[in-house]
């Protein structure tokens, strides 16, 4: 298929697929939003469930994943509408002590050379990067990876689980980090 | 001698802290003499930093397949 192809085919929804597609990266963009894995957990479902009711919305010009990031933002201003509203009205917090130098005010503006506050926004990119990435690798890889580096699984049960002898389990590992590498290279790599 | 493949799934395997010491030491050895593979320890250690930057999350299998069961329920 070529590019021009490419671009005219409308995209497909696939619901069969989606929990091994995209539930870690809607997991991941979640998390980094509401910081509550358990209400992250609810989010990505409900995205799913929302995402399979309004399935015959879908015009195909956006590709799936898009698509369901799209819904699942909705979820999150929903969750902070819905917790605000409980309150009565939105509020925001600030807190100051007196121990610094200079107004007050100006000590509350951001600091656009934070280490902290850029690193932040930094990590969430990368860590979606990551996912997105990992989700094109073949499914045993990612399987093998993600059990490897994110849930940080020991070898043997690694093994135990998927039936494999561990030094087919470091091939795959391999594997999976040299397909990362290219994923990532651009990118993430500039030395 | 070992192998250039050899040599990066010991890289790999060292990444996670799991290479044995005579393993370590053939690949060390490669490394120093293989231009391809000594880059690719490099990028290799990289990612492992990047991946500790990012702070990953995933759901375990276990709560995928729940989520698998509870959509087919639901369609």
């Amino acid at each position: 298929m070529n590019q021009e192809e490419k671009i005219r085919t409308p995209h497909q929804l696939n619901p069969t697929t989606w929990v091994d597609q995209y539930a870690d990266y809607l997991y991941n963009y979640a998390i980094s939003r509401v910081n509550d894995e358990e209400l992250a957990k609810d989010l990505v479902q409900e995205t799913f469930f929302a995402g399979l009711n309004s399935a015959k919305n879908f015009k195909g010009t956006a590709s799936e994943r898009t698509w369901l990031v799209a819904i699942l933002k909705r979820k999150v201003i929903d969750h902070y509408r819905k917790s605000n509203s409980k309150k009565g009205k939105a509020e925001i917090r600030m807190s100051y002590n007196n121990e610094g130098e200079g107004s007050w005010l100006e000590e509350q503006i951001a600091d656009p050379l934070s280490k902290s506050e850029n690193d932040g926004i930094e990590n969430e990119e990368l860590g979606m990067a990551i996912h997105e990435c990992i989700s094109k690798l073949p499914s045993k890889q990612a399987k093998v990876f993600t059990m490897k580096t994110i849930h940080g699984m020991s070898t043997e049960d690694i093994c135990n689980e998927l039936s494999i002898n561990p030094s087919n389990l470091w091939v795959l590992v391999f594997r999976a980090r040299s397909s990362l590498m290219g994923c990532l290279n651009e990118n993430w790599f500039a030395v | 001698m070992i192998t250039c493949e050899e040599s990066k799934t010991i890289c790999s395997k060292n990444q996670y802290k799991e290479a044995s010491w005579s393993e370590r030491f053939n690949m060390y050895l490669h490394v120093l003499m293989c231009k391809t593979c000594f880059k690719f320890s490099r990028k290799n250690t990289k990612l492992t930093g990047l991946c500790n930057e990012a702070s990953l999350q995933a759901l375990t299998d276990t709560e995928k397949s729940e989520l698998k069961k509870k959509l087919d329920q639901n369609s």
